[in-house]
């Protein structure tokens, strides 16, 4: 007999100890945009296991290309690096198929978007964004520069440290998630009110991308590598135990 | 010392962080002024062949000041007109599959206005847990820059009271007051169909969001 749970491949339920609250008065912007009331819990239904299916032809072939997929008359200004890393989910399992959508400012910290006024100069070959599908490791790449930071207006000399926004859908609509990756070594990680949103000093540090010298590309493009972790279900656990069984 | 075979190990999640004032560019390129990818993704969830009645999803989202805020990102996922998702995991194999349905849109608010829209279909009733149907509804999920984390939230429709009121989820909010806030309201602009769903980020009208 089929219990519910089974039937619907619940989620975990989100352990909300690692993530920011939604009141964090440190990032200003927070304060009128933050609920006042208790989130309202509900187990999982069709509704939340269920999610959107992309399929490669949707892509185009340089779409996680970020050197080139806006070069128009020479390539970007910058650091050229790799990001590559798996999407898993909290059961270690890969996440294949998974939309993994990135934006970032270029190599002076300036975005290509009509509202970003900073003085940074625009970089006329470089978009900022990309997209690509996880394979059936739940592994991902893209190619872009790093970006730079920037001065935003919080407090005074707030900046916000280098950092590549990341999208992922993996399967169910309850795991959407939308994060921010940071560079090891940067100095402005410990001062910024968004990173400081997060209560969590290991949450925090599972942001910060590594440098990855064996993933290097010779002469070319340095990398770093980025693990992403979204929700576990208690079908794909189930799956686990039957692959694992002896 | 404890048996390290069967003792569960679970990675944690990836923590959130805002989308910022720039999501458009990663997710709406052409919002953020520019044209980059060959196929973008939108709010019109609907093409010719796609079965169901033809409606509007439009609304704005306001924080706690009363201000409508500009830089939202909004979306949407639902059932086709039969009360089907087009997933694997749906086994409610009594309802046809929409082949031209994905049933997923993604929307901004407009720069000027704050208006968003979505170009979608009524979905059908989804069976929920325990083989309680769900009234009608579509599952929303908000992101813009101070939001830390994704907002979820469900539009019901104001002309299913019967099927409101049966409801295992609005039926589990306990403030029957706050039900209201998940209620889109039908009304008919040029002969089309438009459901007003407006989002309150916080005030004494704060809309429910949910801890799926």
């Amino acid at each position: 007999m089929k219990t519910p749970t089974e039937q619907f491949g619940e989620f975990f339920q989100r352990d909300r100890t690692i993530h920011p609250p939604a009141y964090t008065p440190g990032y200003k912007t927070s304060v009128l945009r933050s609920h006042r009331n208790a989130l309202i819990s509900i187990p999982s239904s069709l509704s939340e296991v269920t999610g959107p299916q992309f399929s490669a032809d949707e892509l185009g072939a340089l779409d996680n290309d970020l050197i080139l997929n806006y070069a128009k008359d020479g390539l970007p200004v910058g650091e050229r690096i790799l990001v590559h890393g798996f999407v898993r989910d909290e059961n270690g399992n890969p996440v294949r198929n998974a939309l993994v959508e990135v934006w970032q400012a270029n190599a002076s910290g300036r975005y290509r978007h009509k509202n970003d006024r900073y003085i940074g100069a625009i970089d006329p070959n470089f978009g900022g964004c990309g997209r690509m599908l996880t394979d059936e490791n739940g592994y991902y790449f893209y190619r872009t520069v790093k970006p730079g930071p920037y001065p935003w207006r919080n407090q005074i000399n707030d900046w916000r440290p280098s950092h590549i926004h990341y999208s992922i859908q993996a399967s169910g609509f309850a795991q959407r998630l939308i994060t921010q990756m940071y560079f090891e070594g940067d100095p402005l990680i410990p001062h910024c009110p968004i990173v400081r949103s997060i209560p969590n000093e290991e949450a925090i540090r599972g942001l910060i991308a590594q440098m990855d010298r064996n993933s290097f590309a010779a002469l070319d493009s340095m990398a770093y590598r980025f693990d992403i972790v979204v929700r576990g279900s208690r079908a794909t656990l189930f799956e686990n135990y039957i692959q694992g069984a002896k | 010392m404890s048996n390290q075979i069967s003792t569960p190990v679970y990675l944690k999640e990836t923590a959130s962080q805002t989308a910022g004032p720039y999501v458009h560019i990663g997710l709406a390129p052409k919002q953020a002024g520019f044209d980059i990818f060959e196929n973008n993704f939108g709010n019109v969830l609907v093409g010719p062949d796609t079965k169901g009645e033809r409606i509007r999803i439009e609304g704005r989202v306001i924080d706690g000041s009363g201000a409508v805020i500009k830089d939202v990102l909004l979306e949407i996922w639902q059932a086709n007109a039969a009360g089907r998702y087009n997933h694997p995991a749906d086994k409610q194999e009594d309802k046809p599959l929409d082949p031209s349905f994905r049933g997923w849109g993604r929307a901004c608010s407009d720069f000027d206005t704050g208006v968003y829209s979505f170009e979608t279909i009524k979905p059908g009733s989804v069976i929920g847990r325990n083989g309680v149907p769900m009234a009608p509804h579509i599952n929303m999920w908000i992101v813009a820059r101070g939001i830390n984390i994704g907002l979820s939230t469900r539009i019901y429709f104001s002309d299913e009271a019967e099927a409101n009121a049966a409801d295992p989820v609005l039926n589990s909010i306990e403030w029957v007051e706050r039900r209201k806030t998940l209620i889109a309201q039908r009304s008919e602009k040029n002969g089309q169909v438009v459901y007003t769903f407006d989002v309150y980020l916080q005030s004494d009208n704060e809309t429910v969001f949910f801890d799926l």
